[in-house]
């Protein structure tokens, strides 16, 4: 397929009818909390938008984040969507191996300098560039040379958007977020694939880059097709919550969007994965449940083409889509409960108490018993010696 | 330091340590008060002490010498409210049992999230009503000492940052939840030090002047 091709012009040769182009324009829109008027004109722009190009790296990562990507492909329209964009550089997409592959990269970069879209999954190590390389460069300095010239970088799955796993403590490998990692090294980058005809080669500074953080261990497919979506639509970034990610998808916790919230409000409970209120459907919270803390649109897109989500199948929520949650203490611990032995702490510090309280209490009497001793009865003659 | 990594430095060693100098602090001072003793009363004793005690305990409980006027109602009504209302959030809402239930294994029935809701917005008015007739009440504040103040700014912490964190008002979820426990663990450490321990103190102190009353057989 021609990269000049229009999205429009790839739907209908690949047989997407006009009805279901714009249903999916309908979905887009009430996904990102965009009034109906506005079908039309994503509409337009998606059809008159030219495939993108679109570098996709992949770093310290596990490929589930593609994995969850590939599940949305056929049939939904969402998946053709992402068909057409022109993905120039996918490790695991691409048929190109070796060299070939790489050349493919330089390739998109050199004529889309300034326009593709950037997309990471996974984090970057630091403790030593060697933990790490595709095709011997390493992760680092891939990303710093493809971010200098993106239009716009996402950052896809909870490692390159929090770090993930890689992350997690003792963190071995100095794993960093992208954004932390491009405001850390990204000062001044060699532009290497940039040079315009006159040769300007001026280092390229990406710190103040808007790094989009769709994450999620996975993400949802249809928040990255909805992410891109808005992009080709709008031409700039969706609005972002604090940390970067898509309000229309990030924006309501699991807790205030999931169909057990009743049970929550009314105390009802499962305590374990097989008692009397797990099989009727009540509450995970007891079984460490992180909706009340955990941004996402599980509840309300779900998975599989709108098949389940981990708690309609009885399971909590991990908060997969939050920062550090894999040090969170434990998946089936809530987040408000103690995470030492405090009973054992309890009980030594009574042990230690008792015989503290028993010796002050055996000074006071003695005090006491001092106090009387010392006591002189003061008599009438006592008095008039005064006198 | 992440907000996860405050999250779990609060819900561990903090918490071990607030527990721990909690039940020292509490401990300690009941045994001083008890190893204290009494003086052997010489007396022929015209009642029972014990009955007499118990029946001090219950009755100041209920009522004792109760003279109705503005000061008294206020009082009574406001403080009954804040602590019924206190307890019930503190024992009745089901996260806090899941941490009863996790550090001593006894659990119970939680109340509805909705009915703890309101109850708690109810407390921290009651609070706010108590602060404001401290401060109007020429002779309460003339009696109050920065303890007084102090108490009262450590009991109403964690009621509002529980509202604020079960709402979500202000900042993160994680941190919201931190800064609550934080201000339980304020409340543990500050408690047996202050007149805070009188919620120990209080039963013992209706036995004592009820088995005195009850020696002489007079009322209490």
């Amino acid at each position: 397929m021609a990269n000049d091709q229009s999205i429009g012009e790839a739907l209908r040769a690949r047989g997407i009818s006009r009805r279901g182009f714009l249903k999916f324009c309908a979905a887009t829109a009430s996904m990102m909390a965009l009034p109906p008027s506005m079908v039309p004109g994503i509409a337009r722009a998606l059809e008159q938008a030219r495939r993108p190009s679109v570098i996709w790296l992949s770093f310290q990562e596990c490929t589930g984040c593609t994995e969850s990507l590939t599940r949305s492909h056929s049939p939904t329209v969402e998946g053709l969507i992402f068909d057409t964009i022109s993905l120039d550089y996918h490790h695991t997409l691409q048929a190109a191996s070796g060299s070939a592959a790489e050349a493919a990269r330089v390739t998109a970069m050199k004529e889309n300098w300034g326009k593709y879209l950037l997309v990471v999954d996974g984090s970057v190590p630091v403790g030593n560039p060697g933990f790490s390389t595709i095709a011997g460069v390493s992760n680092m300095d891939m990303l710093l040379e493809t971010a200098a010239g993106a239009a716009a970088i996402i950052s896809v799955g909870s490692c390159a958007a929090f770090g993930g796993i890689p992350y997690a403590k003792p963190n071995p490998t100095g794993a960093l977020p992208v954004s932390a990692f491009l405001s850390e090294y990204g000062k001044r980058i060699p532009n290497t694939f940039g040079a315009d005809e006159s040769g300007q080669t001026d280092p390229v500074d990406v710190t103040g880059k808007t790094v989009i953080n769709v994450s999620g261990c996975p993400p949802i497919p249809v928040v990255i097709t909805g992410v891109l979506a808005h992009f080709l639509t709008f031409d700039k970034l969706p609005e972002l919550d604090d940390l970067g990610r898509p309000l229309a998808f990030y924006g309501k916790s699991i807790h205030d969007r999931c169909y057990r919230r009743p049970f929550y409000d009314k105390g009802l409970f499962a305590n374990s994965f097989d008692d009397e209120g797990a099989k009727k459907g009540w509450c995970l919270y007891k079984l460490g449940c992180k909706g009340p803390t955990t941004y996402n649109a599980c509840a309300t897109t779900k998975w599989n083409g709108g098949t389940s989500f981990p708690i309609q199948s009885g399971h909590p929520c991990l908060g997969c889509s939050q920062p550090d949650f894999w040090d969170g203490g434990g998946f089936y611990n809530s987040l408000s409960t103690p995470t030492e032995k405090i009973a054992r702490a309890a009980v030594f510090a009574a042990g230690a108490a008792a015989a503290v309280g028993v010796a002050l209490g055996a000074a006071n009497r003695a005090k006491q018993a001092h106090a009387a001793k010392q006591h002189e009865k003061v008599t009438i003659n006592d008095l008039d010696k005064g006198t | 330091m992440s907000e996860q990594e405050l999250l779990q430095w609060v819900r561990g060693p903090a918490f071990e340590a607030a527990s721990v100098i909690f039940v020292i602090g509490v401990l300690v001072r009941l045994l001083q008060t008890v190893l204290l003793g009494r003086s052997k009363d010489l007396s022929e004793a015209r009642g029972s002490e014990v009955i007499g005690g118990l029946r001090t305990i219950f009755t100041r409980s209920v009522k004792h010498n109760f003279q109705l006027s503005t000061f008294n109602l206020y009082t009574m009504v406001a403080g009954y409210i804040f602590h019924i209302g206190f307890f019930v959030v503190l024992l009745l809402y089901a996260p806090h049992i899941l941490v009863i239930d996790q550090v001593m294994g006894v659990s119970w029935p939680s109340l509805p999230t909705t009915v703890v809701d309101a109850v708690t917005v109810v407390t921290i008015v009651s609070l706010l009503a108590i602060l404001v007739h401290r401060l109007k009440h020429p002779v309460l504040r003339f009696l109050s000492r920065f303890q007084d103040y102090f108490v009262w700014v450590v009991t109403i912490l964690p009621l509002i940052t529980g509202y604020l964190a079960f709402h979500r008002i202000g900042a993160s979820p994680p941190t919201l939840i931190a800064i609550h426990i934080l201000s339980v663990e304020l409340l543990m450490v500050v408690f047996p030090f202050t007149k805070l321990i009188h919620a120990f103190t209080l039963f013992m102190a209706r036995y004592y002047n009820g088995a005195f009353a009850g020696r002489r057989g007079v009322e209490s």
